[in-house]
């Protein structure tokens, strides 16, 4: 063994899938399908807690650069991340870029004094983007919601179950763009679900090495 | 599968559910006061009633909120579903 020195790098839990994943793909697109599979950019996370209709809801508005969605199961855009319901009183705030101002030592200043709480879920959840023209038809294997864009259109979201796993589900396009947020201990279990339920898509031959 | 309807998320499968016993058994509101025999029933017993039966449910699967509601123990049909803290409803064929 030799002694090299490498930059370390972040690497992407799921990084070891992107081989299956990318195959998956190139053999949907050889059946004249649409479906691309891949891990999301890691994003820093925080876990918002605060009274929606208490005093501190502005400054964390401004403090984000976005307001906090009220209506359930939807979400906002902010610079670099999203803000995403998950509960009348519960926020996912996230940041592809780490912003320091949408970070919990700068959000729980705002919200500790009225009750709230901010907490650094970054490790939480890996987060697979699925689009595609038959996104929504692999999707329908394993999760019961209506994902019809006229039910579930972009800037909606939802917290249920794929598969076996307990998914955070956003809809960024209408029908055919999605990002799915699963538990890191999760993430490998359902990396392997979404490869195996595309497998009609990949044509008659079954697919060496997967 | 037999749908909930959560106060938040809306009609979701049961299978996101988890069921969490009788609604309305306030804690006592002082322990030390009550005989052997009171708190095994405050802690034990409960209402097995057939027909319509005020329960508590969480969205365990979604947005992992607690709610009440009425269910009729002969047909698993769900009455009405109503927040914590607030009275039972009225029920179209429920006892109240
Ligand atoms: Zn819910």
């Amino acid at each position: 063994m030799t002694a090299e020195t490498r930059p370390l790098r972040p690497a992407h839990p799921l990084e070891s899938w992107e081989p299956a994943f990318a195959a998956l793909t190139r053999e949907v697109a050889a059946q004249g399908g649409d479906l691309v599979l891949e891990p999301a950019p890691q994003a820093r996370a925080t876990d918002l807690r605060l009274d929606p209709a208490g005093p501190a809801r502005p400054a964390v508005a401004a403090a984000l650069g976005a307001g906090l969605p009220t209506h359930p199961n939807t979400w906002t855009a902010t610079d670099d991340g999203e803000i995403v319901w998950l509960g009348p009183d519960e926020w996912l705030v996230t940041s592809r870029y780490a912003r320091p101002d949408a970070a919990e030592p700068a959000l729980r200043p705002l919200v500790a004094g009225h009750g709230g709480a901010a907490v650094d879920v970054t490790g939480q959840r890996v987060a697979l983007r699925l689009r595609g023209r038959l996104a929504r038809e692999l999707l329908a294997l394993g999760c019961a919601l209506d994902l019809h864009p006229s039910a579930f259109p972009g800037g909606h979201c939802a917290q249920t179950l794929l598969g076996q796993a307990g998914v955070l589900l956003l809809a960024l396009g209408d029908g055919d763009d999605y990002l799915i947020h699963v538990r890191s201990s999760f993430a490998g279990y359902l990396a392997e679900w979404l490869l195996d339920a595309a497998t009609e898509f990949r044509g008659a031959a079954p697919a060496a090495g997967t | 599968m037999q749908l909930i309807d959560c106060p938040w998320c809306g009609p979701r499968e049961e299978l996101e559910f988890h069921y969490g016993g009788q609604a309305h058994v306030s804690y006592p509101p002082d322990p030390q006061a009550l005989t052997d025999e009171q708190w095994g029933h405050f802690v034990f017993f409960r209402d097995n009633p057939k027909g319509p039966f005020p329960e508590r449910w969480v969205h365990g699967a979604g947005c992992r909120r607690w709610f009440n509601a009425v269910r009729d123990t002969r047909t698993h049909e769900f009455l009405a579903v109503y927040p914590i803290g607030a009275a039972r409803p009225g029920v179209p064929g429920g006892d109240a």
